[in-house]
């Protein structure tokens, strides 16, 4: 793929809901968000942001429109496919962590990268450690998942989203659960990652500040995109 | 689909419930040493009580029997052919009860591959005479390494050598019954005369109980050439071939064929012994029923921990999907689960039953009627135990399944909004 093509580019994507009553959630969404973009979305709670951005992960699959990753179409694709794609192309973080209570920071930092499988344990498990440190968690790896504090989970959710080398990191209110500091701590690592790393960034948020500080910001309402 | 994530990923989900998991594992664990012991246990009385008369009848019996003329002579008059013959008091003919040509056919059985061994037999009616009383009796005279060999006539000479018979001239073994009755011993010498007339004494050298009573009664075992010689017969005279097969399953066949073949009458052991089968399938059909319904509860219990195992798992198993792992993976996450626990509950299942089988094994058990029994029997064929971890294999994979399935289809959209 050239360097223009867009990391995901989303076409008439619209979406209803039919329980209890139709409703339509997404109204002919369409945007691109290119190469080491820092995008966020915005808009109320219910604007259907958090729906685009499950479609966008390719996690939810049932939507009119076309969705395109990397250039290439979704809409023909297997789940084991769309797995693979979110394994290798995409990486996550939620609003609430989300980390693998049982498993140490180390092995739920290194689990999608075992599962992609295009490096040894040995060097997801240097990989991981270098992100940690990055993350300044490094002392942290050993733990269990389950021992850390809600900033250091955040960290180590984005550390597991970075173990594969992913296009474009989707977060889902990543800092909604956050203190400020915290806050200012992520917001920060994501800078880096887009200026640095050349990563594609898509955040959803309903926090003004955060959102002032990316590079666009899509607004959502009813379900249409109204600027971007 | 990477194995060794996967399978890791199920090992710490059950070692993060150690208890749970060791419950299921128990389980599987008593389902299993109650089929081995059980299986083993009922095969073994099986094996013995069918040994008492499976080994000691052969599988194929060539005599003659006596019976009248097939062919009564009016019938071979020509004129009279077409006519109907109406005979009255047809009486059995005064046909020889030796088999005819016996050298021949025995020459012609160790040709047959099908053969696993024969034993020729002679059979003499006698009376045995006791001080004031007379005794019928039956004595066989056989060929001692033959009869040892196919029809284990060791286990039940249960006193003295029973290979004196070829070095002892004019010696017998008697049943224990019989003895008792005459009251002789070891070194003794009884009085024999058989149906002819002829008198003989023969000195006592063993004692034989097969455990059944009506045949430790009459029954006595002689050399083959001292009961040809008590009955005025050459060395040909034989009056039963006793013959062991490969494979008793083809014995109504092959009785079949030598009935025509060697003009004998010849007997199958499942027509002689018919109701044996049906013993042995009731007491199997008895402990496999037990063991599947205790392997039946634990696959239930099985199916219900990791049921709750999943609802406790929403979160890990929307994370796995998201962070890659196709419904696949995570349907294999939670059948590794369901199948370590069948494997490691299966395998202490076989330990503890064959624990259990040999301490019934050494449990005493002694009975009169079965002397070469003095501890209960067991049967310890490995196909059992094969049996066993298959199937506690096949059930708790079962019973993953469909937990396994439905975490596998969990939408992690709906875990993730949720929150």
């Amino acid at each position: 793929m050239t360097a223009t093509t867009p990391v995901i580019e989303a076409l008439n994507i619209s979406k209803s809901f039919y329980d209890p009553v139709e409703f339509k959630v997404l109204k002919e969404v369409s945007f691109q968000i290119q190469r080491g973009e820092f995008v966020s979305i915005m808009g109320k709670s219910g604007c259907g942001k958090s729906t685009l951005l499950y479609i966008l992960s390719t996690m939810d699959t049932s939507y009119t429109g076309e969705l395109f990753i990397d250039g290439k179409p979704t809409h023909q694709m297997s789940a084991n496919q769309l797995a693979r794609i979110r394994n290798e192309k995409i990486g996550f973080v939620f609003q609430f962590h989300y980390l693998l209570p049982e498993f140490s920071v180390l092995k739920n930092v290194m689990l999608p990268g075992l599962k992609l499988g295009a490096r040894t344990a040995h060097e997801l498990e240097a990989r991981a450690m270098d992100l940690l440190n990055m993350l300044e968690i490094k002392d942290q790896a050993l733990k269990s998942a389950k021992q850390l504090s809600g900033g250091q989970k955040q960290r180590v959710a984005i550390a597991r989203a970075l173990i594969n080398d992913p296009m474009i990191i989707m977060g889902d209110e990543p800092t909604g659960n956050l203190d400020s500091r915290n806050s200012d701590i992520v917001l920060g690592i994501f800078r880096e990652l887009a200026q640095e790393r050349g990563q594609s960034l898509l955040v959803v948020t309903h926090d003004n500040d955060f959102a002032a500080k990316t590079d666009r910001t899509i607004v959502m309402e009813d379900g249409y995109v109204i600027s971007q | 689909m990477n194995i060794k994530v996967i399978l890791s990923i199920s090992l710490t989900h059950l070692l993060a419930r150690k208890k749970q998991s060791l419950v299921a594992a128990l389980g599987v664990t008593f389902g299993i040493m109650m089929y081995i012991s059980l299986v083993g246990f009922m095969n073994g009385l099986n094996g013995m009580l069918d040994s008492l008369v499976v080994n000691r009848t052969p599988h194929v019996r060539l005599y003659n029997e006596i019976q009248p003329a097939e062919r009564q002579p009016v019938e071979t008059v020509l004129e009279w052919s077409g006519a109907l013959h109406q005979i009255n008091s047809i009486k059995p003919k005064d046909g020889r009860k030796e088999i005819r040509n016996a050298l021949p056919i025995m020459k012609a059985l160790d040709e047959d591959p099908r053969v696993l061994g024969y034993s020729p037999k002679v059979n003499a009616q006698v009376f045995f005479t006791a001080g004031e009383i007379e005794l019928s009796g039956i004595i066989d005279g056989i060929e001692v390494a033959k009869e040892a060999e196919l029809y284990m006539l060791g286990d039940y000479v249960t006193t003295g050598n029973m290979y004196e018979l070829l070095t002892i001239n004019n010696s017998i073994i008697l049943g224990k019954g019989l003895a008792d009755k005459m009251m002789v011993n070891i070194g003794d010498v009884v009085q024999v005369v058989t149906v002819q007339g002829t008198l003989e004494s023969l000195k006592v050298i063993g004692f034989f109980q097969s455990g059944l009573a009506d045949i430790d009664n009459i029954q006595s075992f002689s050399a083959l050439a001292t009961v040809q010689k008590l009955l005025g017969k050459p060395s040909s005279y034989i009056t039963d071939l006793q013959i062991k097969l490969k494979d008793m399953a083809i014995a109504p066949a092959v009785a079949k064929e030598y009935r025509r073949v060697f003009d004998t009458d010849a007997l199958d052991i499942q027509t002689a012994n018919a109701q044996f089968d049906t013993g042995t399938s009731v007491r199997n059909i008895i402990s496999y029923a037990v063991s599947v319904t205790l392997l039946i509860v634990a696959g239930f219990g099985i199916y219900n921990i990791l049921n709750m195992m999943i609802y406790e798992k929403m979160d890990d198993i929307a994370i796995l999907k998201a962070t890659g792992f196709s419904g696949r993976d995570v349907q294999w996450v939670f059948i590794f689960q369901a199948l370590i626990i069948g494997i490691i509950g299966g395998i202490f299942g076989l330990i503890f039953g064959y624990v259990i089988s040999s301490i019934i094994d050494r449990l005493p058990f002694e009975t009169e009627a079965l002397p070469t029994i003095s501890t209960y029997p067991i049967d310890y064929n490995p196909m059992h135990y094969y049996i066993g971890i298959v199937f506690a294999l096949v059930t708790t994979y079962l019973a993953g399944y469909l937990p396994a399935r439905k975490a596998g289809s969990i939408d992690p959209v709906e875990i993730i909004r949720g929150k």
